[in-house]
């Protein structure tokens, strides 16, 4: 289905989609305090930036660094390809340490990498430990929002899947309640697990380390608790040195949530005597993205979320309108890399209104690359794209195409088509909007009379 | 520079044939203001409508008649921020015609950053005794920076607010978005008509909440969009470009 199509289904639901609004708008608004308290807040934005352009510039030197200097930490070390090589990696682990049951914190790329789906078809159980990803989980839903996957559901729908699924009484819908019912599900479940999966934030080249960063401490609950930690890492979350930490998680938090930092910023350097830590190190398309100038910059993103929370077609669409794991104007911007012909609607659900542009904490040019996305689909799907301007055309906007010769006559109809004509099936303009007065004379008409 | 330069009126092609009144309101607001001005009847599209489809590539021979028609001029002038953008920023390059083209982009302005930043306008002498809403085009905005941005910590600022600022009578509505975007986007309007219409919906309503009379802004195409859902769910709101407000009550 399209993004308009499942946008329409979203908006079916006015108190929903309005609440849905109200809520994310209350994030940015946070965030826009947040940030305001920070008088150097532009400043971190360019050299968040400007570090993240080096990043890219020299990529594959720092991975190596990275490399070296983690396995010097006795971290183990892997590399994959695509996702199926990822999914390998962690299964081969897994086997090896004889491992049935499994947590895992929030990892944006294990959910590109759909791993959940396929441990379970290998015999593993995953609880996603993160209270928002166990909520979509129980649902068999993935997150519709990165930094706050379960946004789309409300108190009374949480409410009932924790009495389905963990015997809460009905109808209670004290957050306070819930959650203690969500630690005690979940401490029984961190207590068994051998094995602990996170994402990470932020390798750092030069230390070998990364950084995970959570708000409710689960990363570390998981980590602390298990014998075995594997952390995927996307090849493009390096870091150059320790120092810049200094710089991202000012901005990290801030753009997020509007909180100054994360409640839990974890760096793992090695492992504790008789423990393991493995890194996954994840390509899955990225270097084919690198390779793509105008859209290489997308690669900058820290997945803080921002762009979703200010984004008003994301606010009133929710975020499985999109349908792709990374939603929102920057998923809007990597999907139709990884597969063009699926994510085809996605970059012209935007009015290139560039406020995602604005937010963005590493300054990457969003808006700049949906209106090249754009140009790019036109021209690899021709049929996709004339649907496109055949649905233009319907509009008023048909005049300024064949303006010269179209105008003066399609003013001239207006004024004497009926409404019924004007306002038909075709004029998706006038479904719900009425066409603006149709004046007697254009400017150019009036112009000749008044001036020469 | 001459003395009194030649400004080349640049009315982009929905306003000549929809808002006639607010070309002619653009024109005599200038004209009074002193400056010598011609609109070139040569003049057709700068390719917006095409480029943002994804059809920047076929807007080649439009871009190239767009310079011809106004590479003479001191200044270009447009009551639209949105289409003074597309001309600086996504026309595409014209072989042979680089240095016209870069000219190009360095004198042609909206019509509130002309008045402000090039005759160094403060403000404007008249009156307007009407509760006024403004509506930032984000074109405009966050595009050629007319307004400052909420997402950006910087000291506030609207170059449309300071022309207006000495109307008597004139109140300025605060809202409580006060740069979100009204769901217009072109062909967004259309292929992703549901949600421009909600979001349509959701702007006229924090005008309407904070009383506003008249909603105004630089660019039509939002205001066609606004006043066309205002118009069919009967809400008398009215609508006006801010050229039309100046030119009303300049004394």
């Amino acid at each position: 289905m399209s993004h308009p199509a499942k946008a329409s289904e979203f908006l079916q639901d006015p108190a929903k989609s309005k609440w849905h609004d109200e809520t994310l708008w209350f994030v940015r608004d946070k965030r826009d305090k947040s940030t305001k308290s920070v008088p150097e807040w532009e400043k971190l934005r360019d050299l968040a930036s400007q570090i993240k352009d080096n990043v890219l510039a020299n990529l594959g030197s720092y991975l190596e660094e990275f490399e070296r200097n983690a396995k010097a930490n006795n971290i183990h070390v892997h590399w994959a390809k695509d996702a199926a090589g990822h999914n390998e990696i962690v299964l081969g682990i897994l086997r090896e340490k004889q491992c049935k049951a499994i947590v895992k914190s929030k990892s944006i790329l294990t959910e590109e990498c759909h791993l959940n789906p396929y441990l379970e078809k290998n015999g593993v159980e995953v609880v996603d430990t993160d209270l928002g990803e166990r909520i979509v989980q129980f649902l068999n839903q993935a997150p519709s929002h990165i930094v706050l996957p379960a946004i789309h559901l409300k108190k009374r729908d949480i409410s009932e899947i924790f009495h389905e699924k963990l015997h809460t009484e009905k109808g209670n819908e004290d957050p306070d309640y819930l959650t203690q019912a969500a630690r005690i599900h979940l401490r029984e479940k961190f207590l068994n697990a051998k094995v602990a999966i996170t994402g990470v934030n932020f390798g750092v080249a030069e230390t070998g380390e990364f950084v995970v960063c959570t708000n409710e401490g689960n990363a570390d609950m998981g980590v602390h608790l298990a014998d075995v930690h594997i952390a995927s890492m996307g090849i493009e979350k390096i870091i150059p040195k320790r120092e810049h930490l200094g710089v991202f998680l000012r901005v990290l938090a801030r753009s997020a949530t509007g909180q100054s930092v994360t409640n839990y910023t974890s760096h793992f350097r090695s492992p504790s005597p008789g423990k393991e830590i493995h890194i996954i190190l994840v390509d899955n398309g990225r270097t084919e993205q690198l390779g793509r100038p105008k859209f290489k910059d997308s690669l900058k993103c820290i997945r803080c979320g921002a762009c979703m929370n200010t984004c008003p077609i994301y606010r009133r669409s929710g975020g499985f309108s999109y349908e792709s794991t990374v939603p929102g104007p920057i998923g809007s911007i990597l999907s139709p890399g990884i597969d063009l012909q699926k994510h085809s609607s996605l970059p012209f659900a935007s009015t290139l209104c560039g406020s995602c542009t604005d937010v963005c904490p590493v300054k990457i040019n969003i808006h700049e690359q949906l209106y090249e996305w754009r140009q790019e689909i036109t021209k690899a799907q021709p049929d996709k794209a004339k649907s496109f301007a055949m649905k233009f055309a319907n509009g008023i906007f048909a005049v300024p195409f064949a303006y010269n010769i179209s105008g003066s006559m399609m003013r001239g109809a207006l004024k004497i088509l009926p409404d019924s004509i004007t306002y038909s099936g075709l004029n998706t303009w006038g479904k719900q909007r009425d066409l603006p007065e149709i004046p007697n004379e254009s400017f150019k008409d009036w112009y000749k009379k008044n001036r020469k | 520079m001459p003395s009194t330069p030649h400004i080349g009126l640049f009315i982009p092609c929905y306003v000549d044939q929809f808002y006639p009144n607010v070309a002619i309101a653009t024109l005599e607001l200038l004209e009074k203001l002193g400056c010598q001005v011609t609109y070139p009847m040569g003049q057709t599209c700068c390719g917006q409508p095409m480029a943002n489809a994804g059809y920047e590539r076929d807007t080649v021979a439009t871009t190239k008649h767009f310079i011809r028609v106004f590479k003479d001029f001191d200044y270009i002038v447009a009551p639209s921020g949105s289409c003074v953008l597309h001309v600086k920023e996504h026309a595409p390059s014209i072989d042979g015609m680089e240095k016209e083209q870069s000219d190009l982009h360095h004198k042609i302005f909206e019509l509130s950053e002309f008045l402000v930043d090039i005759l160094k306008i403060d403000n404007i002498k008249g009156s307007f005794p009407h509760k006024v809403g403004f509506h930032a085009s984000c074109h405009g905005q966050r595009g050629l920076r007319i307004s400052s941005s909420s997402e950006l910590n910087q000291s506030p600022f609207n170059k449309v607010k300071q022309l207006m600022a000495n109307l008597e009578g004139l109140e300025w509505v605060e809202l409580d978005r006060k740069d979100e975007c009204c769901g217009f986007g072109g062909t967004f309007a259309v292929t992703e008509e549901a949600l421009s219409i909600q979001m349509g919906k959701d702007r006229l309503d924090d005008h309407s909440i904070h009383g506003a009379e008249i909603l105004t802004g630089g660019d039509m195409s939002c205001i066609m969009h606004l006043q066309g859902i205002a118009k069919r769910n009967r809400n008398t709101m009215q609508f006006k470009h801010f050229a039309e407000i100046l030119n009303e009550a300049i004394s």
